[in-house]
């Protein structure tokens, strides 16, 4: 499961950020915002036209990504 | 390093983008600020002055906010570039000064720890210490500092107060290097230590206001419902308040240019104050009541947060563009007027989306175009109502509106084409929301209206007084008949124009009046009174022209100027302004290029389909 399949409202853990290709910089810059394996985030709105963007929560941080990029993020499979 | 005495010390502020960096730069500097780009960039560089409590002068550079050293922006390029001594221009900084937010440490204490891994002198700013305290988050400061090896310094920086502090650690005559980290150390695991060590992070409850407030302003139904009354008010100030203060503006410059001109004799000196400087300056002053109003909005919103989650309901709209939310409150202004709309893509902070946005600006139908369009409209299209209820003249108005938004969106999408191969990441921040700080709007409306008086403003007035110049000489010979301007340069300039206009059925009344024109789009109403050597004013030009341009004109002539009225930059203090924007003049022939070529292709489309329509020969 990817964050941009986590209803809104969920709670989730990040398993790892997924690399497209190699050095991608959207994985490199999501890993550096704080998306890494082990953190939690919750999905706080989506966009108003086909849910896209969503605004995630991570820590005590909020961020708005689309639905690309929200997608290199892999989760955790809930207990 | 050794310091002498006589050089001021040059500190830069780095820090992540909401950090609080701007208000701090604003409370240490004051007014003492310069703003301009970094050269070949649309990057913005902010200097300031400013004096510690024993004397000792400081340059403070206030870096592009960035996330990581490893940018992915041309803007964090430059804070990367600065911060470790390689930009060409901006010289190392001999000291770092690195703010990061008590209320969001996870996120800021990881770029620190990059900033502490260059080994330069630097000091730690704990910002928005006030957020912290309500968030009930505790931080043992000295510990920090200690572990970390360099001064940490706790400030509120929306308070004078409380940057005293920072001000006095200025006055140390050594700045500490931090401690080395560990070799090939992850900085999230190192940030994670530094803050389960030294704060109570752990026992804070999630629950927050921002939370709380989003899920009205981010709500699928609510967001946009209350986005679209933010707008709405916020364009019906900037065209309805806007506009007694404009007039009252426009009349004012007028008496007064009267006043001071009218002991001069009648003649040439008497008209170039009059019609070339004063006439100028007018038009440069108009502009500052719509420039302020939008940007007092723009600055609250921003300030307050609610700018990002404007962006966030946005993005999905403006893609089809291939921009981000961020260009769309600069986009909608150019409605108003392309000037304070360009000024508006400062808020945009992906430089491409940036450069872009510049780009399709003046495609947006802003209201100066409106008296050309009501003049031909009312002239050339029938009074009559179609399907029943729709009136075919608001409805051709309507049409050319639609038509500019259509190829604004077109021109986007082509220019991002190229990089569309990579991925355009949003990756916006969503802050938390704040109270805005009146002396950081009032620092910034001041900035905006100081910027665009002096530099722009020379630029319009001289360039208004070449066309004055244009216009007005050689004057007529003495018992000349028809209309003075059509001996003139611009006449003559006029008629060259012409071969090259015939084939888009402009006659060469309207070549010369494209030229004064050009000081403003309304100016051609005026300007084709002129040339028809009707006494007009202003006011009533119109109504005289009306009758005139439908005897004289075919209407495909009257469509095809219109078309060119849609795409042509007939504006200079548009380009004036698009190059102190962008800093390039490459930019600003490139953008002259597109937009008269566009306007002659649909002119020259509009021209021949009409035509063929009208049944004309």
């Amino acid at each position: 499961m990817t964050l941009d399949t986590l209803p809104k409202g969920a709670h989730a853990v990040i398993s790892q950020v997924i690399a497209r290709m190699t050095d991608d910089p959207i994985a490199v810059r999501l890993g550096e915002l704080g998306f890494i394996p082990g953190a939690q985030v919750q999905i706080v709105a989506t966009g108003p036209v086909g849910h896209d963007p969503i605004a995630v929560r991570l820590g005590s941080t909020c961020f708005a990504l689309r639905r690309g990029e929200a997608s290199r993020i892999a989760l955790q499979n809930e207990l | 390093m050794p310091e002498t005495a006589n050089r001021p010390l040059r500190a830069a502020l780095v820090g992540n983008p909401n950090c609080g960096k701007t208000s701090l730069f604003n409370q240490l500097t004051g007014s003492r600020q310069k703003v301009a780009n970094y050269a070949g960039v649309t990057v913005e560089r902010k200097e300031g002055s400013l004096t510690t409590p024993q004397g000792r002068s400081v340059r403070l550079l206030d870096l592009p906010g960035a996330y990581s050293l490893g940018a992915t922006s041309p803007d964090e390029d430059v804070t990367r570039d600065v911060c470790m001594g390689r930009h060409a221009v901006e010289k190392q900084p001999d000291l770092m000064i690195c703010v990061v937010s008590a209320s969001n440490l996870r996120l800021h204490l990881r770029f620190m720890l990059e900033l502490v891994q260059l080994g330069r002198p630097m000091l730690i700013v704990l910002n928005m210490m006030d957020e912290a305290g309500h968030l009930g988050l505790t931080i043992d400061v000295p510990g920090l500092a200690s572990a970390i090896g360099v001064p940490i310094i706790p400030t509120i920086s929306l308070r004078k107060s409380g940057v005293t502090n920072l001000l006095e650690a200025l006055d140390k005559p050594e700045f500490a290097v931090p401690s080395a980290l560990p070799d090939g150390a992850n900085l999230h695991a190192q940030a994670g230590a530094l803050i389960a060590r030294f704060t109570n992070e752990g026992a804070l409850k999630g629950d927050r206001l921002a939370d709380r407030l989003d899920r009205w302003f981010l709500h699928p139904v609510w967001g946009p419902i209350i986005l679209l009354v933010v707008l709405f008010f916020m364009f019906q100030t900037v065209f309805a308040w806007a506009q007694p203060l404009m007039s009252a503006l426009e009349t004012g410059v007028a008496a007064l240019g009267q006043a001071l001109v009218s002991p001069l004799p009648e003649g040439t000196l008497r008209s170039l104050l009059t019609d070339g400087v004063i006439a100028g300056a007018g038009t440069v002053i108009v502009f500052l009541p719509q420039i302020l109003i939008l940007f007092l909005w723009i600055l609250t919103l921003e300030e307050t947060g609610y700018l990002p989650r404007a962006a966030f309901l946005l993005d999905r709209i403006m893609a089809l563009a291939g921009l981000s939310g961020r260009s769309f409150i600069p986009l909608l202004s150019s409605f108003a007027c392309a000037i304070p709309g360009l000024m508006a893509t400062r808020t945009i902070q992906n430089p491409r989306d940036r450069l872009v946005t510049i780009l399709i600006t003046p495609l947006m139908t802003c209201s100066a175009r409106l008296p050309v369009y009501t003049l031909l409209i009312a002239a050339f299209v029938p009074r009559r109502t179609v399907f029943g209820f729709l009136g075919l003249q608001g409805l051709v108005l309507f049409g050319f509106y639609l038509v500019a938004i259509v190829s604004g969106i077109l021109a986007a999408r082509l220019m991002t084409r190229g990089v569309a191969s990579n991925e355009h990441p949003l990756l916006l921040e969503l802050p938390p929301y704040r109270r805005p700080n009146l002396k950081s709007i009032g620092l910034g409306l001041w900035q905006r209206a100081v910027m665009f008086l002096s530099r722009v403003g020379t630029i319009i007035v001289s360039l208004n007084v070449l066309l004055w110049a244009l216009s007005s000489f050689p004057a007529p010979p003495p018992g000349a008949a028809g209309a003075p301007i059509d001996y003139s340069l611009a006449g003559r300039i006029g008629h060259w124009m012409l071969p090259i206009f015939a084939p888009i059925g402009f006659n060469w009344q309207i070549c010369v009046s494209l030229i004064p024109g050009l000081a403003a789009r309304e100016v051609a109403v005026s300007s084709l009174a002129t040339v028809y050597a009707l006494s007009a004013t202003d006011d009533n030009a119109a109504s005289q022209l009306m009758p005139l341009l439908s005897a004289h004109w075919s209407m495909a002539t009257a469509f095809a100027l219109l078309a060119w009225y849609v795409y042509a930059p007939q504006c200079i203090s548009t380009l004036a302004v698009m190059r102190r924007e962008t800093g390039s003049i490459k930019v600003v022939l490139g953008a002259a290029a597109y937009l008269f070529g566009l306007a002659y292709i649909a002119a020259l489309l509009t021209y021949h389909v009409t035509r063929a329509l009208t049944g004309a020969p």
